[in-house]
């Protein structure tokens, strides 16, 4: 594996760094990453989202910031704040496309180079949590986004599959790549795990159940819990609103706030 | 496919693919792996090497369709087939989307990948559309098209959209068992919809082969 990068100045003042990892496309990688900004934030932190999923960037257009443009000052480039009370900071590439559909065509060399640059050079000044949101699968960006954070703050890694095996088997070969590259792992969330139907309150297991607990119970590491699927909550994302604000009685949000528990015990033990 | 656990044979003529069934070969790095934990940590150049050696070395035989599957995005992986496969000729590509604005976003950057590297597209399959209860029979739409969905990107775009496949419990369920989802639900909305779909591929390649030996 490569070097580890150089200490960011810009970096000092982020007390936590978390990266959200998965095998597996379209599991809700985005969607958790957001999620769990936007809880943090309503506990009253600072939190940063770092978006370097280079070809499918989603997190602009979740936090209805998808028009914005980034700007350099002196010490980088500086964040889009989100909201009236500007406590959510994003970077993303989405805000460097001349236009929404641009497709980003790069090779591995390309992107390592972005991603170092997005890792140290964004000015992102006191934050409580910097929240990394990743592409599906363990490659240049993921061991270029780890070795630049390795002098920083990396609390950890949470690890997102739906419930099904194809997706855990992908799942287990992200733990694998946590494992090598020395990352601790926070724990999986078992995303899209049932559907309660709004008309008749059935429940069904559309993606299968249990895949993703079955794979923390084995492979040792903590599960964070069930989020179902949320017609509110996709419907929330597709106009960049504020599900945890908004949807309190939805069926995803007890889920979504005791990841975001979880994530703040485990940071006030390490603190 | 059912075929965990599997291995690769080399011959003189190349890699053997796993045959599922006679008319039915795979290829794949899942099959290179010790296992199932072990991951594929690589960068762009060594990726690409493999995804060579698996064009160039697979003794696929007489093959009347090559179905290539690819990871999200439009990186390495996709750069490397369509370069490697520029000599031989591609039909075109079927682009999958779900309902979502958030995932055609990414599907129309797709599609302008397409464009730039001259890849012909056969046209978008809208997956994940819409969800029947089992139990009150209603509709839901999980992920809503709040901007039209992939027919109205399609209409935009130009580009055909071959159909829409809604959700089906069973097909998780025959992916994971590594059995054929179209012959253990025949009867489902979704088999009807991955019929159609089919269909309309095989009715494309057929039209653009006909093209074709009429301009020889």
């Amino acid at each position: 594996m490569d070097g580890p990068g150089e200490r960011s100045t810009n970096l000092l003042g982020v007390r936590h760094i978390l990266l959200v990892l998965s095998g597996k496309g379209g599991v809700g990688k985005s969607t958790l990453s957001t999620e769990l900004a936007l809880a943090l934030r309503h506990r009253g932190h600072r939190v940063g989202i770092l978006d370097v999923d280079l070809c499918g960037p989603s997190i602009p257009r979740m936090l209805r910031v998808q028009d914005r443009a980034v700007h350099q000052c002196d010490s980088g480039w500086v964040p889009v704040f989100v909201g009236q009370d500007r406590a959510v900071a994003l970077m993303s590439i989405g805000f460097l496309l001349e236009r929404p559909d641009d497709a980003v065509v790069w090779r591995g060399p390309k992107k390592n180079a972005l991603i170092k640059q997005f890792v140290t050079d964004v000015a992102w000044g006191d934050l409580d949590f910097l929240i990394v949101d990743t592409p599906p699968g363990t490659s240049d960006e993921h061991i270029s986004t780890v070795e630049a954070l390795r002098p920083h703050r990396l609390l950890g890694a949470i690890l997102v599959t739906t419930p099904q095996a194809v997706s855990v088997g992908d799942v287990r070969r992200e733990l694998t790549f946590c494992k090598k590259t020395g990352l601790r792992v926070l724990g999986v969330v078992e995303n899209m795990s049932g559907f309660v139907c709004p008309h008749c309150s059935e429940c069904t297991n559309i993606f299968s159940k249990g895949g993703g607990e079955e794979l923390a119970k084995h492979a040792g590491v903590p599960f964070l819990g069930c989020v179902p699927l949320d017609p509110q909550l996709s419907q929330s994302l597709e106009e960049g609103r504020d599900f945890i604000q908004e949807f309190p009685k939805s069926s995803a949000f007890p889920a979504l706030a005791h990841i975001a528990q979880q994530i703040l015990d485990t940071s006030q033990q390490s603190s | 496919m059912g075929l965990e656990g599997e291995q690769v044979h080399q011959s003189g003529s190349g890699w053997s693919p796993v045959y599922v069934e006679e008319n039915l070969g795979v290829m794949s790095v899942g099959f290179l792996l010790g296992s199932p934990d072990d991951a594929v940590i690589w960068r762009g150049p060594k990726k690409n090497g493999l995804i060579k050696q698996f064009l160039r070395d697979v003794d696929w035989g007489e093959v009347d369709y090559l179905i290539v599957d690819t990871p999200p995005g439009t990186s390495d992986e996709h750069l490397s087939i369509v370069q490697y496969l520029s000599a031989t000729h591609i039909d075109g590509a079927v682009i999958v989307t779900t309902p979502q604005e958030i995932s055609l976003q990414d599907v129309r950057k797709e599609i302008n990948f397409c464009h730039k590297v001259k890849l012909p597209i056969i046209g978008v399959v809208e997956n994940m559309s819409g969800f029947v209860c089992p139990k009150c029979k209603k509709e839901s739409q999980i992920f809503p098209p709040t901007t039209g969905g992939a027919e109205k990107m399609c209409q935009n775009l130009n580009v055909s959209l071959l159909g829409k496949v809604p959700l089906d419990p069973q097909i998780g369920r025959s992916c994971d068992r590594g059995q054929s989802f179209l012959s253990e639900a025949r009867d489902s909305p979704a088999t009807l919809s991955y019929r159609n779909i089919i269909q309309r591929i095989q009715e494309y390649c057929e039209q653009q082969h006909s093209l074709e030996e009429k301009m020889i």
